[in-house]
């Protein structure tokens, strides 16, 4: 008879020094591996709620500012490098390493209102309401925090009343817009440029990160408007029902900018095609200030008048996640840091804060394993995002008290409109009253 | 064969070997020099460059990845998906086909890994005159290895009467309980006796907990749960007169039958009970669980078989399987099949997905336990005698695997999980028994670790506690939690479509491939293939014709070469 039985040397499965690792024998066999979905169910649950337990997004602050900070700048190179223009004319540069202030200058007389760095990084642009000034980053020394007044590189006087300014991105032109939009070359004193379209003035331009000559605009009308420098006059313009603060381009897609509106909405456009937005963000409850994209491209960040900050996705209608303080007032300014991991947000309360942009993400080095087991985690999320629980867990945000008022308010308005709109439609003829796209609602016109 | 893999391919494709069923291994290692020789020939292994992070080493075995399609099934939980009848927008149509690509990737790699398991099942074989049934435990255990000869042994404790056994999950601990008071719980490999007590009452059941550290003893009155050292920690009062338990590992439950016709459920990690069921028929013979779905399945004295689910107060499922008593019953380890065992000598196997009984065997005198083994061994005790039966659940077998005879009644059977090795508890004590390939040879260390160590025990409780499965998931179709809800979406849907100022969406529910079609559509459809038929009809007499004539050309051609005329032809005589 020929006869077999089971029988393993435990030197194979037991490990020889307590220096060694455990050895462990795996088998993937389903039989030895039952209830696999409500043990992974389960797992993603755990996943899901530990996520929650280490939303810790505050950071930091920076503070030294003695007036509301203005307008943020990140240094296209250094990581660690943030410059800051505050309402009474003074400009710091900080290491966001030490979190300390690296150099302050008394620049302006007047409110700064936008700091511009070059690719090259060796110096930078600030823009009062009538002169640029050209400042440089070297012969700074940590020793005085006080406001010097350091003579600047170069100074360019404007005719006119500048809002606001853009440097572009491999070319030495700046852009300025105010009253009118302005092409200036970094050593002229006048102007190579400018555009006009209307009576009205220019709040806030920006020029496209990759297709480099255009630049998008917005005015006072509630319109937004897109440049050419190629060209002597402006391209097009969309006319939305209220008016936007800030706009931002996309910098992994060339055609794709959003813009931060009165109406406590963000919308996404298509420079191509401006009948209708790519999609329109509604969270916040106040004005949205400023927006600024994230490097990967999929994601931004808006900081808004209700005193928070969020962030969403490009192609998604609702934030993913909201800052706020108590501490924090109306937001000036946000950036998203080029590592793509940190917020940056200036406020009214002269104070600068360094948040995550990943709540719950763990910084530093991790090791290989704990980046694997965040990876299964988030993976997990991803899988059973649509279950009720999960989705009722990952939504959970405390918010502050005035903005779950507003919301509701907004909530009953936009309820009241919608039931009138219904019953419209019920006691009309069927298909007088068609459905309008909300993508296409804000906006009115669109003008070459 | 032909290796139909791209080289070099980054999309890892598992070939499933459509030739022959099985992977020939000569075959597979002979395949494997060649492809290496070759490789080497090839300079498989190329220099990095400094900095280059992205060059990967070329592997030699690249095209070499075949799996049988056996294997393949096994680790495949669901069909392939075709992302086309999923959902006509192109955008998702997209992600589901990367996502199922990535599936079929995993598939095939849990496949390919059995490669890599250690060790192969035991077996029996008898030479031409003998029986596997008649070889004796005493010719095993003198043709086998000292370490597994040891493996057999018998314990005789002849005063504290006949003995319930209990083997932990990773088939490394051992448990048994008197029915006089005597419990003693060891490490039957190492022969080390953990603890040893005397209760001093009767013991109905016992039942190792979630790790070997805690056992759970069913007394005269209630149920008590003792430490590995034989220290009471808990007694349960809310169990009283209980005589079955079971636990249930992964949601930490344990599951006590009592006197009074109660079924209870215990949650062991908050020491909260979750829910009680009260039995329709109030005596029951025996309760098992079913280890697929969790769920409690108890055989009563009028040959029904009763199964019981902590969500809900009534029985689940009840089916009628013998026409007198169900003395015991048995699940495999997949939950696929059912084993029970009747007062009338019969023993039958039943589907237990579709509830049909798929066999049905008579025995030699009446059964008394029942237990299936993890490789599907069906060990049945008939009086004094042990019978093990291979193979039996798909097609009949005439003759048993193996026999056993011992000195006394039988009163707990149970196989030991990743041993070959069979555990008797009978009057006079105890007794191991050698059953070559009844274990599962190859154990998952992260699931049942028979070489844990303390640190390992652990950490695998901490992990097993994080993992519990909430009571609430427990039903006769565990992966409910994957499937699509489709019966809420529609509800929800419909919600909607009463609300006015939103606008009804266009989504369809149900796969294209399965959209019902309506009875004009059918009718049109049926005209049409009758329609199709008659022209397919047309088109092969068309051709047939075509074919005929062709061979009519080439045989006159054949004929007109072999009669073609020749200036000479008039010399030679006419043939009529």
């Amino acid at each position: 008879m020929k006869v077999k039985v089971l029988s393993r040397s435990h030197f194979q499965y037991m490990r020889e020094t307590k220096h060694d690792i455990h050895k462990v024998e795996r088998n993937y066999s389903p039989s030895l591996h039952p209830f696999e979905t409500n043990r992974e169910y389960k797992r993603a649950l755990n996943a899901v709620k530990m996520d929650r337990m280490f939303a810790k997004p505050f950071m930091g602050s920076l503070d030294g500012h003695s007036d509301v900070v203005q307008t943020l700048a990140k240094h296209p190179t250094r990581l660690s490098t943030l410059v800051s223009g505050a309402a009474n004319g003074e400009i710091k540069v900080w290491n966001l390493c030490d979190r300390k202030c690296v150099k302050a200058i008394a620049a302006h007389n007047g409110i700064v209102r936008n700091i511009c760095v070059p690719l090259h990084g060796q110096y930078f642009f600030s823009v009062d309401d009538q002169t640029i000034k050209q400042w440089s980053f070297d012969g700074f020394d940590d020793t005085t925090t006080d406001a010097t007044a350091v003579p600047p590189m170069n100074t360019l006087i404007s005719k006119t009343v500048i809002h606001g300014m853009d440097i572009q991105r491999n070319k030495p032109f700046l852009i300025t817009c105010g009253e009118k939009v302005d092409l200036w070359e970094e050593s002229r004193t006048q102007p190579l440029r400018s555009y006009r379209w209307g009576a009205d003035s220019v709040n806030c331009i920006k020029f496209n990160p990759i297709e480099t000559d255009l630049c998008v605009g917005a005015a006072s009308d509630r319109s937004i408007q897109i440049y050419d420098t190629r060209k002597s006059d402006p391209l097009r313009k969309v006319v939305l029902k209220m008016r936007t603060n800030n706009i931002a381009w996309n910098p992994m897609e060339a055609f794709v900018f959003t813009a931060a509106n009165e109406d406590n909405d963000l919308y996404t456009f298509d420079m191509r095609n401006l009948k209708a937005a790519l999609q329109v963000h509604k969270d916040h409850v106040s004005a949205v200030i400023d927006v600024d994209y994230s490097p990967t491209g999929k994601e931004f960040v808006s900081g808004s008048y209700d005193k928070t900050i969020r962030i969403f996705g490009v192609e998604s209608g609702r934030s993913r996640d909201v800052y706020h303080t108590k501490r924090m007032q109306r937001l000036t300014a946000v950036r998203w840091t080029s590592d793509n991991k940190y917020l940056i947000s200036a406020s009214d309360e002269m104070d600068i804060r360094i948040w995550k942009a990943f709540a719950s993400e763990k910084l530093g080095h991790k090791s290989f394993r704990e980046q694997s087991a965040f990876d299964y985690q988030q993976k997990l999320m991803d899988k059973y995002a649509n279950h009720p629980e999960m989705k009722r867990i990952a939504r959970h945000r405390h918010v502050p008290k005035h903005i779950v008022q507003s919301a509701k308010e907004k909530r009953l308005m936009i309820g009241a409109e919608k039931r009138k709109e219904a019953n419209r439609r019920v006691h009309s003829k069927p298909g007088t009253i068609g459905y309008e796209s909300e993508r296409t609602k804000s906006i009115i016109s669109e003008e070459k | 064969m032909e290796s139909p893999a791209k080289k070099g391919s980054k999309n890892l494709r598992y070939f499933v070997d459509k030739s022959s069923d099985g992977l020939d291994v000569k075959e597979f290692f002979n395949k494997t020099t060649d492809v290496t020789n070759s490789g080497l020939k090839k300079n498989v292994v190329k220099e990095w460059k400094d900095g280059d992070h992205r060059r990967q080493p070329v592997d030699p075995f690249a095209n070499n990845r075949f799996v049988s399609k056996d294997k393949i099934k096994k680790y495949e939980r669901k069909k392939k998906m075709n992302s086309y009848s999923a959902t006509k927008y192109q955008k998702f149509r997209k992600r589901l086909t990367n996502e199922e690509k990535k599936r079929q990737n995993s598939i095939g790699f849990a496949a390919r890994s059995e490669l890599l398991l250690p060790e192969m099942s035991g077996y029996l074989e008898a030479e031409d005159n003998e029986q596997t049934y008649q070889i004796t435990q005493q010719e095993i255990v003198e043709s086998v290895d000292i370490t597994s000869a040891t493996k057999h042994f018998d314990l005789n404790l002849d005063q504290l009467g006949p003995y319930y056994v209990n083997y932990f999950r990773n088939g490394r601990k051992l448990l048994i309980g008197g029915q006089r008071g005597h419990v003693a719980a060891m490490d039957w490999v190492t022969k080390e006796l953990m603890c040893e007590f005397n209760v001093q009452e009767s013991v109905h059941d016992i039942h190792w907990l979630h790790m070997p550290t805690m056992f759970a003893v069913a007394q005269r009155d209630w149920v008590y749960i003792y430490d590995s050292k034989g220290t009471q920690i808990h007694c349960l009062k809310k169990m009283y007169r209980v005589y079955k338990l079971d636990f249930l590992h992964y949601h930490f439950l344990l599951v006590s039958a009592s006197d009074n016709g109660h079924i209870s459920w215990l949650d062991v990690s908050m020491g909260k009970m979750v829910s009680t069921a009260k039995m329709k028929v109030p005596r029951l013979t025996a309760m098992k669980q079913n280890p697929y779905n969790a769920i409690i399945a108890t055989a009563h004295p009028n040959g029904t078989v009763d199964m019981w689910s902590p969500n809900q107060k009534e029985r689940v499922v009840s089916m009628l399987c013998h026409g007198s008593a169900v003395r015991d019953i048995a699940f495999d380890c997949e939950g696929q099949y059912m084993v029970s065992a009747g007062i009338d000598r019969s023993l039958k196997v039943w589907d237990i997905r579709n509830y049909k009984c798929l066999q049905s065997y008579s025995l030699r005198s009446m059964p008394s336990h029942l237990d299936v083994s993890q490789r599907n061994l069906v060990g049945v005790s008939v009086g004094n005698v042990v019978e093990i039966y291979n193979d039996c659940f798909r097609q009949p077998v005439d003759t048993p695997y193996m026999r056993h005879r011992l000195n006394h009644a039988v009163s707990d059977l149970e196989f030991c999980n990743f041993e070959d090795i069979l555990g008797i508890g009978h009057k006079n004590g105890f007794t191991s028994v050698i059953i070559p390939g009844s274990g599962e040879p190859n154990f998952d260390a992260l699931e049942a670790n028979p070489y844990m160590t303390p640190s390992q025990r652990k950490e695998m409780e901490v992990k097993a506690l994080l993992e519990k499965i909430p009571s609430e998931l427990i039903s006769l179709e565990p992966n409910i939690l994957g499937s699509v809800d489709r019966q809420s979406l529609v509800k929800q849907m419909e919600d909607k479509k009463s609300v006015n100022y939103v606008k009804p969406k266009d989504i369809e529910l149900q796969s294209i491939s399965k959209k019902k079609r309506t009875k004009s559509a059918k009718k049109a459809k049926v005209k049409k293939g009758l329609k199709n038929a008659i022209i397919r009809e047309e088109i092969k007499q068309n051709v047939s014709q075509k074919v005929h004539k062709k061979k009519d050309k080439q045989n006159k051609q054949k004929n007109t070469k072999a009669t073609q005329k020749h200036v000479l032809d008039r010399f030679k005589p006419k043939s009529n």
